[in-house]
């Protein structure tokens, strides 16, 4: 059940930073009804059921995640809809698209139904489904991409499920834009990158690992944007990972491409060396890259190329880290770094806050084209209320993902949610 | 990040387990080489056994098959006097579903001292490192294309028997680098050991991207690569990479890469020819050169007992301060 009834709650004195509106100004938010009633001044007759204290605590839009695995169906071993759902909360992500790579995956309106359910049931934050494009993620058939709709995709992605054929690509984008629908795909040459588990440079040279070069992505985009020409349809890159990449979108935005992109908030801040010697942790998709791209990647988020920054969240088991680097399962659990690491990323861009934060709440809301990452009145009270200064440990126990393996494992970030609001109820509080 | 210096060498400089040449301080490469010396008259003993590894149980636990490495891993363990079990595990455990780490922790609940371990993905023996007991010591046998140390090592051993010193040196790697964990692990160590010009040689599918990276030369023409060399070293094409998207044949590669002794003219009159082994005649090699006097690919075998030996003995005594490392 959504909307909070005609409970009025009040946040006091906080700093809110609401991108859309460009704001970054202390005050207050007053909900009624589920959603923002207004900002700053009291409407008429507004008598508070509960007041939360916010001072020295930024408020902004709940986080718009473009893509968090919450393993179900299929891998509850990994994690549930439960852990997941309340890992979102905790990172201040209350919208939320989840990719289709379940098991089974989410190719028959049936399963997308079930899946929304369940969270509905859960009462946290709103679930995007996005819908396979083929049916079973195999890049042969089509997934009934209208039928799926009508269940509450979003969009049509085969996740990290290669596309080996380029003539069924194209009618996937034909088929896709006879509908408006839009298609996610994950640029890669599946050719190119078969069976490579790193960037193809000198740190996959030295530990001797199959590689995949920058080649494999940028060849990917230059088919999907000729595609997309002729078929007029509406594509959403799914993690970028190259300068190149970064280099050939800009070229077709340039040229009017209506293109979309996305990075995951790992190849912000990490880089190949990182692999160190096998650390498994950083077997990622796609694998990350030199660090010229990193820097690339970064400045890209910030001049608005690529249009936000997603957590990429998979969580996976210690089964299947702790195996040789190139057999590890790729993935981390980022839905509770997020915030910190975007935080992170636009301190170092130099970026003031409001333009961090756009980047993790309106712009993935704009990608998604759902109506989120907005304070305004008469916006759903979707809100992040976090502590900018305070410091924290990443530490399995400190979070509630189901997923325990990142990178950052030992690190210390800046920058913790202290409550979470999905359509004026808290959801999350320490 | 982790580092190799800190999992494989101590901080007072031992020897815990021996993962990749990559990082290996000159001492500790020295120190293996000159232990290896007084194990090569061992081996030329009427009695080739000395009690330095006596009741110690050393697992050959080879993942990827290899008759040959394992053969002279056991036989370097044997004249050491320590216990040998031979582990064909890619034929039992994990086929069955177990997990490498739950491999090794089985094998070690039937203590074993020594891990000597061979397995087709890069990085695997320091998984298995980073897993052991402490004062259990691993030895990387050959993991995917990554790795080779005691090869690598051996490799210097027969450098520095016919050429006494490594600094003046030009070596040339001939062949597959891309595929060779032999190759890396004599690229690091011929860099530690300070020889100034290490050359790679080969077809551009066959060469590692950034390769230079690592400090090499690179050319693609054998007969301009090979000139004034002191040491040539061909690597072995593995059969399933000849006819392919690599190469159109085995029989070009011979004809631009093979070693004949045309081309080996062009290297230092003195030069030495090696090969890892097994060598595919008429491949990477001519049979004249193979055979050859300046060939010394045997004794780099007899050499290989002897440094296996060697890195053994002080992986035991640096794990146990009571035995000694000479014989």
């Amino acid at each position: 059940m959504r909307g909070g009834g005609e409970r009025r709650v009040e946040i006091r004195g906080a700093r809110i930073v609401d991108p859309a509106a460009n704001r970054d100004a202390p005050g207050s938010i007053f909900i009624a009804g589920g959603r923002i009633a207004a900002l700053d001044r009291v409407p008429d007759g507004f008598r508070p059921d509960e007041t939360i204290e916010a001072a020295g605590l930024v408020a902004c839009p709940g986080l718009v995640d473009l893509s968090a695995r919450l393993r179900e169906p299929g891998f509850e071993y990994k994690a549930t809809l439960e852990s997941e759902m309340a890992a979102a909360a905790a990172g201040g992500v209350t919208s939320l698209a989840c990719p289709p790579d379940t098991d089974p995956p989410l190719d028959e309106p049936g399963l997308v139904e079930m899946l929304t359910r369940r969270a509905q049931s859960l009462d946290g934050p709103r679930i995007y489904p996005l819908g396979a494009l083929t049916v079973g993620l195999k890049g042969e058939r089509l997934a009934e991409m209208a039928e799926l709709r009508d269940a509450g995709c979003v969009g049509f992605f085969d996740g990290n499920a290669p596309m080996p054929d380029t003539a069924t690509l194209l009618q996937a984008l034909r088929y896709a834009s006879t509908f408006g629908f839009t298609v996610w795909l994950r640029p890669e040459d599946p050719h190119l990158a078969r069976g490579g588990v790193a960037h193809e440079g000198e740190v996959a040279t030295r530990l001797g690992l199959p590689a995949i070069a920058s080649v494999a992505e940028t060849i990917a985009i230059a088919t999907i944007v000729e595609l997309m020409s002729i078929t007029g349809a509406r594509v959403h890159l799914a993690r970028l990972s190259s300068a190149a990449g970064v280099a050939m979108v800009a070229a077709a935005r340039a040229r009017g491409v209506a293109i979309t992109c996305d990075v995951g908030i790992h190849h912000l801040h990490l880089c190949d060396r990182d692999i160190g010697d096998f650390d498994a942790q950083c077997r990622l998709v796609p694998p990350l890259r030199d660090p010229s791209d990193r820097e690339r990647l970064c400045q890209g988020l910030a001049d608005g190329t690529i249009d936000a920054v997603c957590s990429d969240h998979t969580p996976v088991d210690d089964d299947a880290k702790q195996v040789p680097f190139g057999e590890a399962e790729a993935g981390a659990t980022g839905l509770e770094l997020l915030l910190p690491l975007a935080l992170k990323w636009g301190g170092k861009a130099g970026l003031p806050m409001v333009e961090s934060l756009a980047a993790v709440t309106m712009r993935p809301a704009r990608v998604l084209g759902i109506e989120a990452g907005s304070l305004a009145p008469g916006a759903a009270a979707d809100i992040c209320l976090f502590d900018p200064n305070k410091a924290w440990q990443v530490r399995p126990a400190a979070l509630a993902s189901q997923g325990k393996n990142t990178p950052f494992l030992g690190l210390e970030l800046v920058g913790r949610v202290v409550r979470t609001l999905v359509s004026g109820r808290t959801v999350h509080s320490t | 990040m982790r580092h190799n210096a800190s999992l494989q060498v101590g901080p007072d400089g031992t020897l815990k387990h021996l993962l990749t040449t990559e990082g290996l301080p000159a001492t500790v490469i020295t120190r293996i080489l000159d232990t290896a010396d007084q194990f090569v008259s061992v081996s030329e003993r009427e009695v080739k056994k000395v009690p330095l590894l006596r009741g110690k149980s050393i697992f050959n636990v080879f993942f990827e098959n290899s008759t040959r490495t394992r053969t002279t891993f056991e036989i370097a363990a044997k004249r050491l006097s320590a216990d040998v079990i031979n582990l064909n595990v890619g034929a039992s455990s994990t086929t069955k579903g177990e997990t490498l780490l739950d491999t090794v922790w089985n094998l070690q609940a039937m203590d074993a001292d020594m891990f000597i371990v061979r397995h087709s993905q890069s990085g695997a023996p320091h998984l298995i490192a980073r897993h052991v007991k402490p004062g259990v010591a691993v030895i990387n046998a050959g993991d995917g294309r990554h790795a080779h140390p005691t090869q690598g090592l051996l490799d210097m051993y027969t450098i520095r028997h016919y050429k006494r010193d490594f600094t003046a040196l030009t070596v040339a790697i001939v062949g597959d680098v891309l595929h060779s964990r032999v190759a890396r692990s004599q690229i690091h160590a011929l860099k530690t050991l300070g020889v100034p010009e290490v050359r790679v040689i080969g077809p551009k599918t066959l060469l590692p991207a950034a390769v230079e990276r690592l400090g090499v030369r690179v050319f693609h023409d054998m007969a301009e690569g090979i000139r004034d060399c002191d040491v040539v070293i061909m690597l072995r094409l593995q059969n399933e990479r000849m006819n392919g998207a690599l190469l159109p044949s085995a029989g070009e590669f011979f004809k631009c890469y093979g070693l004949t002794a045309e081309k080996l003219a062009r290297a230092k009159p003195d030069a030495i020819v090696m090969h890892p082994g097994p060598m595919n005649r008429g491949v990477e090699i001519d049979s004249p050169v193979a055979d050859g006097k300046q060939s010394v690919i045997l004794p780099q075998v007899t050499f290989g007992i002897a440094v296996r030996m060697a890195v053994m003995a002080m992986l035991g005594s640096d794990h146990n301060s009571n035995a000694r490392t000479a014989p």
